[in-house]
């Protein structure tokens, strides 16, 4: 085969857009993708009502209670699994995904529990285990007394990596 | 057309700059919030964007929305909903919520950076008139610590609308910025081409292919800037350079089989076989499927005709018609797998939802031949957004599925709640009508004696605190003196009544400030009380409300969901058979182009190994006759096929 033309097939490659033979047509590929974001728009306010009606149904303000988890130091922290008991009943274990891990060292907050409790006072009891800057498994306990009053309860827990202030897991109510 | 099309090409190729961060820029007062950005850095748009609207319409639907935890962040979240959706693929409603913030009252920063927003989601979106016209809608101050990212958007715009000198003074401005070097000096390099500048263009591709940095963009545009100027070097038959710069791709990086292809090439056109059987042989080991792999399959043995070596060459090209052979017989089969509705089944597994590097990972899966040539369309952009669409039909449809069998339970919850409140509300609602009306009338003597007292505070009145003692005492005076009245009495008598009457006025008189002190401190008392009172009374109410709510008003609202899930699911199912039909037809589509070029590489080779069959055999004929000629006896050696060997003397390259 001549060498001009292998050059040539070369470089027409290097830019080939595919030719189709039973083709899609660009109208085709937008109208359909509007259609996509339309029906992505429905079921979005199906969710978002249904959230509220769960929240309504299932966890009435008067006794909801949520916890959160979120990091603090972000990078130098691998949280592995938290496990957590209110009132001496094992609520919520979570073993984090790589994924997860960098949505909390990015500065999410995760909502690992909602329940119901009555008004009053509660114990939260909290355990954890990560490795540090050093690689070493470090396991830390924590416990917090909140009281729950008409609205919903929020407590925040926030996990610290070992040496990075004084005690390891801290808790602020909401 | 070539300089447009390169241009259109480049810009396709060129990542961007990485998506604003959706970190707050302060520490997080709204743990709601904090959960819609724990979603969106794992790019759960879905989640994101269906808890952030339920967030922003209760943060919009409260009287005073200032005391609500969201009001923190509220530029930030109005950003973030955009932002999402634009990650979710909703660029219509991303661009209506973008334009919101800047139609709104909001400070220029903010407003410039929705701007750039908007004309980024259009640039993004292909509409590239509209993004200029966004883009030069920015003015006055700039979002701090976003003045790069906004220029270099500015001269990707510029370049997608053919205003090739302003792209190119924006590029040139940003090459000194820590982070755009490359990117900036590659678009540079496109613009001056563009502008038919071709010797400045050089330099500054130049530049991009020499950046120093070991980030993995860094690498891959240096690999861009090497490649595009490798091609562009070999079209013009300047061959020497153009293998500089080929041979600057890295080995293993996404450019490198074409790179290594190029590299070949340069060689051949400097005829340099020899040299050009190095970047062709590498080639020749990759994954087949591969198109520069394959034209390398006919390659290599040009190269060893090209040297004279025609039995290898026959060899090799006999090697890569059952190559090619295979591969046709697996195009088959992936194009009838693929009509059989293996690829969909394929792209929506599980694995899938764990790893979005998955549809590429399917190529090596021998269970799923379909995907094995289809790399190359997965890459571009229509195929990605329609794969994307059908990935996300396929999640809407899990969600209502599962949604659509919470609604029986959740009737059943409202059922059971009803049986179990319903048959006790009406005895305890007697008892509790008849303790209101207690409640009520204490509360009311309450206010009576609370109003008496701050009366008194204006105008004392010392018998208003009179002890029952005393006033059981001046009753049985008065009784005296009433009965003493129509009678006689001495004067001793009257006056000692007097005197008693005397002594309980001093009394009443002189303890009135003690005595109201002592008063308002038993109404204090009495207030703890009542507020004790009024908070178990609140607390009954709200406790007999809940109970009403727990199974009260749902009915309608759970059969409206339910049919508007009903609906979106059947929506959605439609959908997805056409979304699904067009993947379909356009990877058949896919794979029939690469099987025509496959047959015509098929039909190449079997001519070019007859021919160098031809040339091999005529060539030992030669040999064997100046043997002969030359007094050597020595008879040529027939392979048991009937084909003659190659000439061994002159095989290795």
């Amino acid at each position: 085969m001549p060498r001009a033309i292998y050059g040539l097939l070369w470089i027409a490659l290097q830019f080939a857009v595919p030719a189709q033979a039973e083709e899609v047509s660009r109208e085709q590929i937008k109208g359909i993708d509007e259609q996509v974001q339309e029906i992505k728009k429905d079921v979005l306010s199906i969710s978002s009502e249904l959230k509220l009606l769960e929240e309504k149904l299932l966890y009435p303000s008067n006794t909801q209670v949520s916890l959160f988890v979120s990091l603090a130091g972000k990078e130098k922290f691998r949280l592995d699994s938290v496990e957590i008991m209110l009132d001496g009943k094992a609520v919520a274990t979570h073993v984090y995904s790589f994924k997860e891990l960098e949505a909390l060292q990015a500065g999410g907050m995760q909502r690992i529990y909602t329940g119901n409790v009555q008004t009053g006072e509660h114990l939260l009891k909290v355990g954890s285990i990560g490795k540090g800057a050093d690689g070493k498994e470090q396991h830390q306990a924590g416990e917090y007394r909140f009281k729950k009053g008409i609205g919903p309860g929020l407590v925040e827990i926030n996990l610290a990596g070992p040496g990075e202030r004084s005690s390891g897991i801290e808790f602020k109510d909401r | 057309m070539y300089g447009k099309t390169f241009c259109l090409a480049a810009l396709l190729l060129v990542s961007g700059t990485p998506p604003a961060s959706a970190t707050p820029s302060t520490e997080l007062k709204d743990p709601f919030f904090g959960e819609v950005l724990y979603y969106a850095h794992q790019h759960r748009y879905f989640d994101a964007v269906s808890r952030l609207d339920a967030e922003l319409a209760q943060y919009h639907g409260v009287d005073e929305p200032l005391l609500d935890s969201l009001n923190f962040h509220i530029n930030q979240a109005e950003f973030s909903v955009g932002d999402f959706e634009l990650g979710y693929r909703m660029h219509q409603r991303a661009g209506r919520a973008i334009s919101a913030v800047i139609e709104g009252n909001v400070p220029a920063a903010v407003r410039n950076e929705a701007i750039y927003r908007l004309a980024r989601l259009l640039f993004q979106t292909q509409d590239y008139v509209n993004a200029l016209h966004a883009i030069e809608r920015i003015r006055g101050e700039l979002p701090a610590g976003m003045e790069n990212e906004i220029a270099f958007v500015k001269g990707q715009i510029y370049l997608a609308n053919g205003r090739f000198g302003d792209a190119e003074r924006i590029f040139a401005a940003l090459e000194g910025q820590n982070g755009y070097r490359g990117f900036a000096a590659y678009n540079r390099g496109v613009s001056l081409f563009a502008q038919g500048q071709d010797a400045r263009g050089a330099e500054a591709m130049d530049s991009a292919g020499s950046v120093p940095g070991s980030e993995r963009e860094t690498e891959a545009i240096r690999d861009k800037a090497n490649l595009v100027m490798g091609s562009r070097l070999l079209e013009k038959g300047e061959a020497q350079l153009a293998g500089k710069y080929l041979e600057r791709v890295r080995l293993e990086g996404p450019f490198s089989n074409r790179a290594l292809l190029g590299a070949g090439w340069a060689d051949v056109k400097r005829e340099d076989y020899r040299h050009a059987l190095v970047p062709w042989s590498l080639l020749f080991k990759r994954n087949v499927t591969d198109p520069s792999v394959q034209e390398a399959l006919l390659g290599v043995p040009h190269a060893y005709a090209q040297l004279g070596l025609y039995g290898k060459s026959a060899l090799l090209y006999g090697s890569a018609l059952e190559k090619i052979g295979g591969e046709l017989d697996k195009l088959d089969a992936s194009i009838d797998s693929i009509k059989q509705g293996r690829f969909l089944q394929a792209l929506v597994r599980e694995e899938g939802r764990k790893d979005k590097e998955w549809v590429i990972r399917l190529r090596e899966l021998p269970q799923t031949p379909e995907t094995f040539y289809l790399m190359e369309l997965m890459a571009s952009n229509d195929f990605q957004a329609m794969l994307q669409n059908y990935l996300d039909l396929e999640e809407l449809r899990l969600r209502l599925v599962s949604w659509g069998t919470d609604y029986a339970a959740y009737n059943d919850i409202i059922e059971l709640r009803r049986r179990y409140y319903e048959p006790l509300l009406p005895s305890i609602d007697a008892q509790f009508r008849k303790l209101d009306s207690v409640i009520r009338l204490r509360m009311e003597q309450r206010e009576r004696l609370d109003n008496k007292l701050k009366k008194m505070l204006v105008a004392p009145q010392p018998e208003f605190l009179a002890t029952s003692r005393e006033r059981v005492a001046k009753e049985r005076i008065a009784g005296m003196e009433a009965r003493l009245k129509g009678n006689r009495a001495d004067a001793d008598t009257l006056h000692r009544i007097e005197r008693l009457k005397g002594v309980i006025q001093w009394d009443i008189a002189t303890n009135y400030q003690a005595r109201l002190t002592e008063a308002f401190d038993h109404l204090a008392a009495l207030d703890k009380d009542i507020a004790a009172l009024q908070e178990t009374y609140a607390s009954f109410v709200r406790t007999r409300q809940a109970a009403t709510q727990s199974y009260q008003g749902y009915d309608e609202q759970i059969r409206r969901l339910g049919i508007n899930t009903d609906n979106a699911l059947a929506t959605v199912n439609t959908l997805m058979a056409r979304q699904g039909h067009l993947l379909e037809v356009m990877a058949v589509n896919e794979l029939a182009r690469r099987r025509q070029k496959l047959e015509e590489y098929q039909v190449q080779a079997r001519f070019a190994m007859a021919e160098n069959y031809d040339r091999a055999s005529k060539a030992r004929s030669q040999e064997e006759t100046s043997r002969l000629d030359a007094g050597q006896k020595t008879p040529a050696k027939v392979p048991a096929t009937g084909q003659p060997e190659p000439a061994k003397a002159k095989e290795a390259p």
